[in-house]
């Protein structure tokens, strides 16, 4: 059941959305998808669902495409939030699973226990209005994966949530994978990619920049990171060949390295000058690797 | 399938659930039962003015036979009592003021000797009683000028006899009914051409609406990764379909019951042509309220799906609610001008002949391959709308921003194209 990308482009009449995207998406785990706004991910993940026709390129789920008739094996939970306000939670929710090929009993019988889970029993005879923003997207969430989808799509799932709605839905997210789902979903929050999927790829302008392995990416990439923290004066740092980037954090600072033995050179360096209280060698975060390849224009 | 059937489900429930439909049910059933039982309602009210419902009439002459035989004129009609001679004039007009007769007749010999007649009246005399009170007087007057003539009896009824009249009706070629048809069904038609023009300006914005919301409320996104536009666009068309039959047969039902129960002799409905109603009228009522609803429908949910506020849906379908009302007037002109060239072109054009073309049905008698060839049109139209309709749909409903002229169309059809 592997997802599979092969030249998937995507053309809004002159402008070019998707450039040429090729991705394995593997069975049973979390995927990221990483980009700033208007990277493209959201209409990848339209693609995928086949919501959109891609310009040009294959999409290929279980050596088929996903057409309508494999709905009740999807999950999608869009970027875009919206139930229908009028309508109570549980009515919505049944809904929703009775047309993703649930029945309504296992419907109710399923969203007692998620409701359960996120802590919000009594919201179910409550009209989605009446609820507050965060308390929506959960109901959201669960639309999503009511019906036990074996693919999860998930865009932006934690974007306008409070850090205890975070790990909720984070751990929600684990939990799913454990069970046998394979998860795709994307975000401008790093953090969240770094810790959550083992696979990701980084969108850039429609072309994936990055993509891999989490671990393989950290590898490959190169450059580490090197924290100092002593008491004396380390601006001397900056100018020491392989030192690419110097960053001045009070009495520590952070370096970037070209590789890991630049870190040797340096602690040779430090000797003798002084007082070390730390001296931390560090994979790069995502968050470096993201800058580097995608430059200044991420906000 | 089934999932079209649950959407079809949904789309009716929440509607029929709604207050907005209850009420609107409720005031319209009340309407229908109003108007049909207009006659009974004003009768009520006539005879709660009129206490016992029978006015006393007291005529009063010198000459007994004469007040004997205008006595028994009177007495003939309905809703009168009569009484003969019982007090003088004098007296007579004294009873009508104090009320115990609601009128008096005195009868009085002129110059040439022919009665000459006084009526005493109170304030809530009618005006139909006076002219059948006018009517009787002529009669009687009638029969002694013709005694003091002399005329014998047979001469008398020879005279009074009216003159046979008959229309017969021999334009063959116009292919127009019978005067006396098309009145009937000039009623018949003209009420099922307003249902048409209402239920598509009611159903067509309803279709709209539907759609509008669920885009608005951004639960489209998860709704067409579940279910494909196009059984989307006509799980809709067909759940509102379901919502206006339900409305219909009630309305219907209240319609037809009250038109059974007041259908009497000279009741009003009966001149309209609605007394007896025509099967095949009807049958062909029901084929082009079907075929219309759907052409109009589809154009609703199209347009519908191109606006991302709901507020803009109105604007958005205003070109529908255009077509149908042009449509609508074309159709009240030929009600007076059935067999004019105008009417019978239009009639072939998809958009005005759901209504133009069951006009032409309902008031004239055309070929069976002119209906066959204006249905098939319409029946084309449907299906080609449906198909721009649903890759509109299709496109239209991932498309937010300001879209509330028809520029989007395009725009949505582009979007759901495969190369661009």
């Amino acid at each position: 059941m592997t997802l599979k990308l092969h030249n998937v482009t995507k053309k809004f009449g002159s402008f070019t959305a998707v450039d040429h995207l090729s991705l394995e998406i593997p069975e049973k785990q979390i995927f990221g998808f990483l980009g700033a706004n208007g990277a493209g991910k959201t209409t990848t993940f339209r693609m995928i669902l086949g919501l959109i026709q891609q310009s040009g390129g294959d999409i290929t789920w279980n050596e088929s495409g996903i057409g309508y008739d494999k709905s009740h094996l999807i999950g999608y939970l869009p970027e875009e939030r919206g139930l229908y306000p009028k309508m109570k939670v549980q009515d919505q929710l049944v809904y929703l699973a009775r047309l993703r090929g649930m029945n309504s009993k296992e419907a109710i019988h399923e969203l007692e226990q998620w409701l359960e889970k996120f802590k919000v029993p009594d919201y179910k005879s409550k009209k989605v209005e009446d609820l507050s923003k965060g308390n929506q997207q959960k109901i959201q969430f669960i639309s999503a994966v009511l019906h036990k989808p074996k693919l999860l799509i998930l865009d932006e799932p934690f974007s306008g949530l409070d850090p205890v709605n975070v790990e909720m839905l984070k751990e929600a997210v684990v939990e799913l994978k454990e069970a046998g789902t394979s998860i795709v979903f994307s975000s401008h929050r790093m953090e969240h990619v770094e810790e959550l999927c083992e696979h990701l790829c980084i969108l850039h302008h429609g072309k994936p920049v990055v993509h891999g392995k989490l671990k393989d990416i950290k590898r490959s990439f190169g450059k580490k990171n090197v924290r100092v923290r002593a008491d004396f004066d380390l601006a001397f740092l900056k100018d020491l060949p392989g030192v690419t980037k110097y960053k001045s954090l009070g009495d520590s600072c952070e370096l970037q390295v070209e590789n890991e033995h630049i870190s040797q050179t340096i602690l040779t360096e430090l000797h003798g000058k002084g007082f070390i209280r730390t001296f931390d060698l560090e994979e790069p975060s995502l968050n470096d690797i993201f800058i580097e390849k995608v430059g200044d224009s991420y906000e | 399938m089934n999932k079209f059937f649950i959407m079809v489900g949904q789309t009716f429930k929440s509607r029929v659930k709604s207050k907005s439909f209850f009420i609107t049910t409720l005031v319209t059933l009340a309407l229908i039962f109003l108007i049909t039982n207009i006659q009974t309602i004003i009768e009520m009210f006539d005879d709660e003015e009129e206490g016992a419902g029978t006015s006393e009439i007291a005529v009063v002459s010198d000459e007994e036979s004469w007040a004997i035989l205008l006595g028994e004129t009177l007495s003939s009609q309905e809703g009168l009592s009569v009484e003969v001679n019982e007090v003088n004039s004098d007296e007579a007009r004294e009873s009508v003021e104090e009320g115990t007769y609601d009128s008096a007749i005195s009868l009085d010999s002129g110059e040439d000797g022919l009665p000459v007649a006084t009526q005493y009246t109170g304030e809530d005399s009618s005006l139909a009683e006076a002219e059948m009170m006018q009517q009787s007087l002529q009669q009687v007057k009638v029969a002694i000028a013709a005694e003091e003539a002399e005329v014998d009896e047979a001469t008398l009824q020879a005279i009074n006899t009216p003159i046979p009249f008959e229309t017969v009706f021999v334009g063959e070629e116009s292919g127009a009914k019978s005067s006396e048809e098309m009145a009937q069904t000039r009623g018949l038609v003209y009420v099922m051409l307003f249902l048409l023009y209402l239920s598509v300006m009611l159903y067509g914005s309803m279709i709209a609406t539907e759609v509008a919301t669920e885009k608005s409320s951004r639960v489209m996104e998860i709704l067409i990764s579940s279910v494909s536009p196009v059984s989307q666009m006509f799980a809709k068309i067909t759940g509102i379909a379901l919502l206006g039959l339900l409305q219909f047969s009630l309305i219907l039902g209240v319609g037809y019951i009250g038109v059974q129960q007041n259908s009497g002799e000279g009741s009003f409905l009966n001149e309209f042509g609605l007394g007896d109603i025509q099967l095949s009228v009807i049958a062909y009522g029901i084929l082009f309220f079907i075929l219309g609803y759907l052409l109009y429908a589809t154009l609703a949910a199209t347009l519908g799906s191109l606006v991302s506020r709901l507020e803009d849906a109105q604007q958005m379908i205003s070109p529908m609610v255009y077509l149908i009302i042009i449509a609508f007037f074309i159709s009240v002109f030929g009600l007076n001008a059935p067999d004019s060239t105008f009417i019978t072109v239009t009639s072939y054009i998809p958009f005005f002949s759901p209504l133009i073309m069951f006009l032409r049905v309902g008031m004239l008698d055309i070929p069976l391959w002119e209906v066959i060839l204006s249905v098939g049109f319409l029946v084309a139209a449907i299906v080609v709308l449906a198909m721009i309709g649903a890759r509109v749909y299709k496109g239209g409903v991932l498309m937010y921003g300001k879209s509330t002229s028809l520029k989007d169309v395009k725009r949505a059809f582009q979007l759901s194209k495969k190369e661009n």
